[in-house]
């Protein structure tokens, strides 16, 4: 009898955000931020394979990718750079305002992740039609008297079809990443309204914020990869 | 939930057996309660049904192939003679026996289903870190399975469980589905596996040191681990040929300058580590059943569940060994070969142990250690001829042979179906409530037994001989091995059919289970038989070793128990 007694003591303080299978808060929050962190090396093994793909395709074909870059717009790509880290900034502020207990700070500072998000997605977009338009596509769909129609030197030695494959690829799941913490992002926004989160209890916060970062830092491998071959 | 909990009298729990409490599979009624509960048992029950279901589709696949193949030999292109189907469609038949076993069966089999009912309860712990999780992952199981079955009416596929490039970028059949399910069935995998590892480390109740987890508890962990940090890099393959079959990307394209090769290393840097998340329960499993019916404490634990990790670790850097052929550089063939080998001592080191623990125990001969003697034998010879195709000389000979299909069957049937199978017959009294008809589960176990060495014994001399696998014909010299082999897989099949029986009959009018048959002394057997809704009564604290079983005489022992 002597641990039921002992059961209720503890079931005494017992937050409304505690899940009833966890002792106490702080163990609720370590599982939460454990199993982020598993699921971003997951995420980091999910890249390697393009990051592969790319080693090996520029082993193979050094020259296209020297020639092929030049077709990449590097301001563009340097733009989206800065609107990525300041994201990381103002994502890093947000959990700040959950510890700190600022219901303003959480909301705006997530307010502001997502519109950079949404900046990065919209140059993303303009990259991607101007592309399409001079039929600077992936694999087979890549279209070289189109591209020379439009004024675009795209007679590149090698494979220009995979470089654009792999551009594509890697750039297309990344901004699908974003896309999807940008959906995170109008969730979490939605429960700051609802006051959910504060000081104790903002690990969903804190793991949306983990996720923005690893999008960040794979974003910040592809731009020099894509944008800045010598 | 909450409040059914606080419901109960303080005394409930003094009752072991059809208490006042409920348990946890009538605690809530109705079909809706099952599809929404985020209950660990419940679900783990789910994954059972579900895997069982697959397991009779794979398994009628298996049987339809060997028919195929006990038939009068094709006379080729000039004389047309088929029995019963034509090339294609056994080409279709193969394939989808291979990715429902592997993807819908063997992976999901012991962790999904048994880890997710037993981790949490040897933990003592209320459920899974992340019970909605858990939910989810079950229903993305149940999607990647529909969208796999799918496949079948939509041309099947006929590409082998390996959907090698550049064939299936290629083929007419229906591969975009098969490989979507495969990728959807990949997120169930991975969900799963960070439940349980997040669960192991922040859920065990006070005073359950990593030393003494049960050994389960350690294989599903190191399983866990190949399934989050291995799965993804099959989703990322296949993820480039659905792209490559909807739109032609060209990374494996030769054509377009891309590299099919390079599909075969994807491919099994996941698939040789998922080999292991395959074997690595079934260890787990065999150290529970052979340790609790021999009465004493097991040989070696550290070592056996370091070497599990070991296994894990070392099983990442392996996967050149499935390529030999694929003319990948001397340098990377020997260093695979070696590491090959490596794997081989932590395995070794683990059934030595098994032997070294029965020695000298009071052996309980019941049909889960029949099925555990079963797998001991099993996976040895399994585990040595996988030595064999490690050897580089040799494996030039065999690849690609029915050597190959033989020694797998041996480790993936052989070793893990019977483990699982074995695991049910253990804890199938704390699932249910109910006893197996002992009987009958060693005349089952006898018919797999022997059904399945003949079935499997006999491919090992075809591949010597020179049979190639995936061959819808052969040469007349190999059709009565070929006959032994499909005899012996109607025996195996007979053997299951039997243990559905006896499993069905046990559900309806099987005895009742005491809390504890075996005298087990990890955390699972402190609670009811079947476990309350939130497993235990109280708080478990643990004071002792998952493997100290009262009837051990400390008296002999120089470093005996605390």
């Amino acid at each position: 009898m002597s641990q039921q007694t002992a059961h209720a003591s503890t079931a005494g303080h017992h937050p409304k955000y505690l899940a009833h299978h966890f002792e106490s808060m702080a163990q609720q929050n370590a599982a939460g931020k454990l199993g982020m962190w598993l699921f971003l090396g997951q995420e980091v093994l999910f890249f390697s394979g393009l990051f592969l793909a790319y080693i090996l395709a520029r082993i193979f074909y050094p020259e296209t990718f020297l020639a092929a870059h030049e077709l990449l717009d590097w301001k563009l790509g340097a733009l989206n750079t800065v609107f990525l880290l300041t994201s990381s900034l103002t994502m890093a502020l947000a959990v700040r305002g959950a510890q700190v207990n600022s219901q303003k700070q959480m909301y705006w500072n997530i307010m502001a992740t997502l519109i950079l998000g949404g900046a990065f997605m919209v140059v993303k977009y303009f990259e991607y039609t101007h592309k399409f338009h001079d039929g600077l596509l992936p694999g087979k769909l890549f279209d070289a008297a189109k591209a020379m129609h439009n004024g675009v030197p795209a007679n590149i030695p090698g494979a220009p079809a995979i470089f654009f494959a792999i551009y594509f690829v890697m750039t297309g799941t990344h901004g699908l990443h974003v896309l999807i913490g940008m959906g995170l992002m109008i969730w979490l926004l939605i429960r700051i309204k609802r006051g959910d989160f504060n000081s104790e209890n903002h690990v969903y916060l804190e793991n949306v914020g983990l996720y923005w970062h690893i999008v960040d830092l794979i974003w910040i491998f592809l731009f020099p990869l894509l944008y800045l071959v010598r | 939930m909450e409040s059914n909990r606080k419901n109960v009298p303080q005394g409930a729990h003094a009752a072991t057996a059809g208490g006042a409490e409920p348990n946890y599979i009538n605690a809530h009624k109705g079909i809706w309660s099952w599809m929404t509960t985020v209950d660990h048992k419940r679900l783990g029950l789910m994954y059972l049904v579900g895997v069982l279901g697959f397991f009779a589709v794979g398994g009628i696949f298996a049987l339809l192939v060997r028919t195929q193949l006990l038939g009068p030999i094709f006379k080729g292109a000039s004389g047309k003679q088929e029995w019963l189907f034509s090339g294609e469609t056994y080409n279709k038949l193969f394939t989808l026996h291979g990715a429902v076993m592997v993807f819908l069966v063997i992976i999901p089999s012991i962790p999904a289903s048994l880890g997710n009912f037993f981790l949490p309860l040897m933990l003592g712990a209320k459920d899974v870190a992340f019970p909605k999780l858990n939910l989810m992952s079950f229903y993305v199981y149940i999607l990647g399975g529909a969208f796999l079955l799918f496949s079948i009416f939509t041309g099947a596929v006929d590409t082998g469980w390996t959907f090698y490039t550049p064939y299936s970028s290629t083929t007419s059949t229906s591969v975009v589905s098969a490989v979507l399910g495969v990728f959807i069935l990949g997120f169930s995998s991975i969900l799963t596996g960070v439940n349980f590892i997040v669960t192991i480390h922040k859920m065990r109740a006070p005073g359950l040191t990593w030393v003494r987890l049960p050994l389960f508890v350690w294989a599903q962990y190191a399983t866990s681990l190949i399934q989050v940090l291995a799965t993804p890099v099959l989703a990322i393959t296949l993820m480039l040929l659905a792209i490559e079959r909807t739109i032609g990307v060209g990374i494996f394209d030769p054509k377009l300058g891309g590299d099919p090769v390079l599909f075969q290393h994807f491919f099994w840097f996941y698939s040789h580590p998922a080999v292991y998340i395959m074997i690595l329960p079934a260890f787990g499993v065999i150290s529970e059943i052979i340790t609790i019916n021999s009465r004493k404490q097991i040989f070696g634990y550290k070592a056996i569940a370091m070497s599990s990790v070991a296994i894990a670790v070392i099983g990442f850097l392996v996967w050149g060994h499935h390529m030999f052929t694929s003319g990948q550089s001397e340098l990377a063939a020997a260093v695979f070969s070696f590491l090959t080998f490596a794997v081989a001592v932590p395995t070794a080191i683990k059934t030595f142990s098994w032997v070294a623990t029965m020695y000298g125990g009071s052996l309980r001969m019941n049909s889960a250690m029949w099925y555990a003697q079963a797998f001991l034998f099993l996976f040895t010879i399994g585990g040595l001829t996988g030595l064999f195709l490690g050897t580089l000389s040799v494996d030039i000979h065999l690849h690609d042979t029915y050597f190959v299909v033989a020694h797998f069957h041996y480790v993936m049937m052989g070793g893990t179906m019977t483990a699982f199978v074995g695991a049910l017959h253990h804890w199938w009294p704390k699932m249910t409530g109910r006893m197996l008809n002992e009987f009958w589960g060693k005349v089952s176990c006898f018919f797999v037994f022997a059904g399945f060495n003949i079935a499997f014994f006999s491919q090992f001399v075809l591949g010597t001989k020179g049979m190639p696998r995936r061959y819808a014909n052969y040469l007349p010299e190999f059709q009565y091995l070929h006959q032994i082999s499909t005899i012996g897989s109607y025996l195996l099949g007979l053997g299951f059919f039997i243990t559905l029986c006896y499993m069905i009959q046990s559900l309806i009018n099987g005895e009742k289970a005491p809390p504890n048959p075996w005298g087990g002394r990890s955390l699972e057997w402190e609670t009811d038989s079947p476990p309350i809704e939130h497993n235990f009564h109280h708080q478990p604290v643990v004071t002792h070793g998952p493997y100290e079983f009262p009837e051990i005489d400390h008296s002999q022992a120089p470093r005996g128990g605390h």
